[in-house]
């Protein structure tokens, strides 16, 4: 355990400069925009203005005839190819491009292939697409209602906008449990529509070689190797011809696990011309058109005893998947892992039904930096438990601290039936609150609000499911969800890991060098990582729902693992001893009793490669490859304490301190973690204060734009105030969780709780977020807003 | 029309279209990619570059403006195989993740230094709110810039 000054801190595998930084700070990192070949065209894409509307007719004869085009591609064109429609990750279809109708502000309707950026948006101004326009669904709540047209009516048998429900625990047990309970506290709360907005928005370069019939295919994706398995798939092109490679990637976070039309219409241009294609969309594409989070429209009721033992939880979701379901999970849970929603509680009951439904608005849900639907499982029902906390006059913390599990009751099957690996929950919580001077943070909050000041002190406690996942249970469009890794030694020692994850900032080339480093004694500059090109790494899922380290991490230490084995044969024919007398110690095989006898990675690959006479049956050479299958999920867990101020007649929040424990398991490079942590405390802010997805009750996206969807800048943001508990998990090899989302996913509810707290004394109860300092304002004055619809 | 650039100390000059950004002519006419391009609004400073001795948003002015004048881009800020402390100090303090933000971060911050050479952690917000990182948090960013700025000072000391 290590306290809030070391973290950046010595503990772990050591906190050592991340290798990939030297290209980046030279401005030589190689991101989708910055690859060009001989002969690229330029595509471009032309976008529905409308949410939904019949195409009665697409004109492209003047694009066609512009000097710099080669090529305009309709979804008639596709529908002869039978490209025209692409599955998503949940099992729906989409369209490449439109061929019958829209249904979301902002689809893919034609795609120009032109000689430069420039040109190709000049030809889209040409094509004149006739749109006949439909009724439109904008609000989740109304998708259901007898009067809403079917949006997606190409589904046989659809009858109306329902795609799934579905339900998790026990209702009866649940329903006995709120009928004897002394106080039942409900709240009704959005976690509206944001969006994931890396830096970097999305994009790719498809080169198909008419000659070999290989396609090659730089693109921004978390997940290459599902990738080509899908490429294929939707092409018909046999898996084999495709390479998938996945550059430098500006940020991902779930934005950049889908597949996009774009991708798609890339390797169609290439098709179509015979010269590599390059697309990347703008911002107001990125925004508009490639995949939201949450949007989950909750109801939550929570039970207790009058002396606050919290008893049962129950929710029931609406759930906004837009006009296609390209939501990202695992097959059998279309609401993620929604049902961790009894969070970090001894609860004796809980039961939670999701409904999900299409609406005219673009497809996704995309685990936004968490594990599927986590973030909105924790702000619910941390929500809830300063809910009852109100309404019961406790202290939000004490009644924390009086229901969270206890040490001795891991591993831990919650109601719902997820397995907690490990944890010390109490110990977390209290040293947010020491690290907090919580005590001395009340007393202040008192005499201010006795000057007519406003400051809130919030807190939320999360545990999350990471590290998908188990094969018999999780798959991803049929692809179960293992990861392998593949390691060679080289005759001097030196090695090479490939990978199936894929950074978008984490410092993979780092962190896994650490952990072959680690396992063989090596220095990670030893160690180069190969990742980001599926012809040269091992399949796997890719990276997110902080999958790397708990999937990725594991394949790469076995791995490293089978190497110390089969280097301890070759060990013992040096030291002319028994495998069995030696030990690995120190970075070494040594002789039981005779450590001084020894030999280390760099001496046995060398004789692993020469002529050394080994046992029978023993082929030489270190090489090792592995592929993990995890047992079951890791759980990171922490406490996050969020101190606002809130000016009552502006309605700003201004985020003073933001105080983060996290205990993710072994750290490998605390540096990294604590990095990962500050960004997601960052994005906990963006959503909690500003970032929303909203429309009009036309369908009209508002938030098309960096002016539009707010994100925290630099004067937002405190200093972040960390600490660390460390509770290995128990059957990961290393010992490590995952921490890529933890913050992302409890930091939200921190900050509303702080806020809502401030505005404690104006009857406030519950605001939605972004509490803009307009959401904020209306709701002192007892009005609040619907931050996810403008409406008059 | 044809411009004539003095880019990180180099004259460039090429035949342009009139509407031309300058990130694009960085970027696709003389292949320096490490300026960036990252929204359509002038909101996140992917794109920050010097235009003569100012931080400018590349992506909201003209080539044909910065004809005869001087650009400076991230390519530029390392000489003679020495790095500048302010490249030094975000790898130092762990200053970047994805690097996407990276080039136009490092911009800002040497302008800073250069005018503000001890800077207070409030200061050095400031100077980069007009621009966007999604992966940091900001935290190691001002820490970098920090360490930059104590690194000089100890230089010259
Ligand atoms: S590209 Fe975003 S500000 Fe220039
Ligand atoms: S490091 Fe990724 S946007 Fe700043």
């Amino acid at each position: 355990m290590t306290g809030p000054a070391d973290h950046n801190g010595r503990d772990g595998y050591g906190a050592v400069a991340r290798k990939e930084d030297a290209r980046f700070i030279r401005g030589l990192g190689t991101f989708i925009d910055d690859v060009t070949m001989p002969g690229m065209l330029h595509g471009a894409i032309l976008r529905s203005p409308l949410p939904h509307a019949v195409i009665t007719a697409i004109d492209t004869s003047a694009a066609e005839a512009h000097p710099g085009v080669a090529a305009v591609i309709t979804g008639a064109m596709l529908a002869e190819r039978g490209l025209a429609w692409m599955p998503t990750l949940s099992g729906d279809v989409q369209p490449v491009l439109a061929t019958d109708k829209v249904r979301f502000q902002g689809q893919e309707v034609a795609f120009v292939v032109a000689r430069d950026r420039y040109a190709a948006r000049d030809a889209l101004e040409l094509i004149t697409v006739d749109y006949e326009p439909l009724p439109v669904v904008v609000e989740a709540g109304q998708a259901l209602a007898g009067s809403a047209p079917v949006i997606r009516d190409d589904r046989p048998g659809q009858a109306d906008n329902k795609i799934f429900d579905w339900s998790a625990g026990d209702a009866e047990a649940t329903e006995r449990v709120f009928a004897a309970a002394d106080v039942v506290v409900t709240g009704d709360m959005l976690y509206p529509r944001c969006h994931p907005a890396p830096l970097e928005t999305c994009g790719a370069v498809a080169d198909l070689d008419r000659v070999s019939g290989r396609l090659t295919i730089w693109a921004t994706t978390q997940a290459p190797h599902p990738h080509r398995t899908f490429y294929s798939l939707i092409t018909g092109l046999p898996e084999h011809k495709i390479r998938v490679i996945s550059p430098d990637i500006g940020g991902g976070f779930g934005n950049k696990v889908p597949i996009y039309p774009g991708y798609v219409c890339a390797i169609v241009g290439s098709m179509l011309t015979g010269r590599p294609v390059k697309w990347v969309e703008d911002r107001s594409e990125n925004l508009m058109a490639t995949s939201f989070a949450r949007d989950y429209h909750m109801h939550g009721e929570i039970a207790a005893t009058r002396d606050g033992t919290i008893l049962g939880l129950r929710a029931r979701v609406l759930a906004d998947h837009g006009a296609f379901n390209g939501a990202a999970q695992p097959t059998k849970f279309p609401a993620g892992f929604f049902h961790i929603f009894t969070g970090s509680y001894d609860l004796r009951a809980a039961h939670c039904e999701v409904t999900g439904v299409y609406t005219n608005k673009a497809p996704g849900g995309v685990a936004y930096s968490c594990s599927f639907r986590v973030t909105e499982a924790v702000y619910l029902v941390e929500r809830m438990v300063d809910l009852l906390a109100a309404e019961l006059g406790a202290d939000p913390a004490e009644l924390r601290m009086r229901n969270l599990l206890r040490p001795e009751q891991f591993p831990y099957t919650c109601p719902t039936g997820w397995e907690y690996d490990s944890g010390d929950y109490p110990r977390a919580l209290r040293m947010a609150l020491d690290i907090a001077g919580y005590p001395e943070l009340r007393r202040e909050q008192a005499e201010r609000r006795a000057h007519g000041e406003y400051m809130g002190i919030g807190i939320s406690f999360f545990t999350e499911g990471v590290g998908a996942g188990p094969r018999k249970h999780m798959d991803i469009l049929g692809l179960g969800m293992a990861d392998g890794a593949d390691l060679r030694v080289y005759p001097t020692g030196a090695a090479v890991l490939a990978i199936s994850c894929q950074t978008q900032g984490q410092g993979h080339e780092t962190t896994f060098a650490q952990i072959v480093a680690a396992e063989l004694g090596l220095s990670p500059d030893d160690v180069e990582v190969v990742h980001g090109d599926t012809d040269r790494t091992p399949f796997g899922l890719g990276t997110y729902g902080s999958r790397s380290t708990a999937v990725s991490g594991a394949a790469a230490a076995i791995a490293a693992r089978r190497v110390r084995e089969r280097a301890k044969i070759v060990a013992a024919a040096m030291l002319e001893a028994a495998p069995e007398d030696l030990e690995w110690s120190d970075g070494a095989w040594r002789v039981r009793g005779d450590p001084e006898q020894c030999r280390d990675i760099r001496q046995i690959a060398m004789a692993a490669h020469s002529g050394l006479e080994l046992p029978a049956g023993v082929e030489g050479h270190l090489d090792a490859g592995s592929v993990y299958n995890p047992p079951n999920l890791t759980f990171p867990f922490g406490a996050y304490i969020c101190v606002t101020d809130v000016d009552p007649g502006t309605g700003v929040v201004t985020v003073r301190r933001f105080i983060a424990v996290d205990d993710c398991g072994v750290r490998i490079n605390p540096m990294i973690v604590a990095g990962q942590i500050h960004r997601g405390l960052a994005d906990g802010i963006g959503m909690a204060l500003m970032q929303a997805i909203s429309f009009d009750s036309d369908g009209n996206c508002l938030a098309g734009s960096f002016m539009d969807y707010l994100l925290p800048t630099a004067v937002e943001c405190p200093s972040w105030e960390l600490g660390s508990t460390v509770t290995p998990s128990p059957h990961h090899p290393i010992g490590a969780k995952g921490i890529g989302e933890s913050a992302t996913v409890g930091s939200p509810a921190a900050v509303v709780n702080s806020v809502i707290d401030a505005l404690a004394p104006f009857g406030v109860r519950h605001a939605d977020m972004p509490l803009t300092p307009a959401a904020v304002w209306r709701a002192i004055q007892g009005r609040p807003l619907r931050p996810d619809l403008a409406t008059s | 029309m044809r411009i004539a650039v003095d880019v990180n100390g180099v004259e460039r000059s090429a035949d342009i279209e009139p509407r031309l950004l300058l990130i694009h002519f960085i970027r696709d006419e003389l292949g320096l990619t490490g300026s960036h391009w990252g929204c359509d609004t002038s909101n996140c400073g992917a794109c920050v570059l010097w235009l003569d001795d100012t931080p400018v948003k590349s992506c909201t002015i003209l080539a044909a403006m910065a004809d005869g004048h001087r650009v400076r881009t991230v390519e530029g800020l390392e000489r003679d195989g020495v790095l500048d402390p302010v490249q030094q100090g975000f790898a130092h303090c762990h200053g970047l993740q994805c690097g996407f933000c990276t080039p136009g971060m490092l911009m800002t911050a040497r302008w800073l230094l250069d005018h503000c050479p001890d800077p207070t952690p409030t200061q050095v917000r400031e100077a980069i709110s007009g621009q966007v990182c999604r992966c940091t948090g900001y935290e190691n960013i001002v820490r970098s810039v920090l360490w930059a700025a104590r690194q000089e000072r100890e230089n010259r000391a």
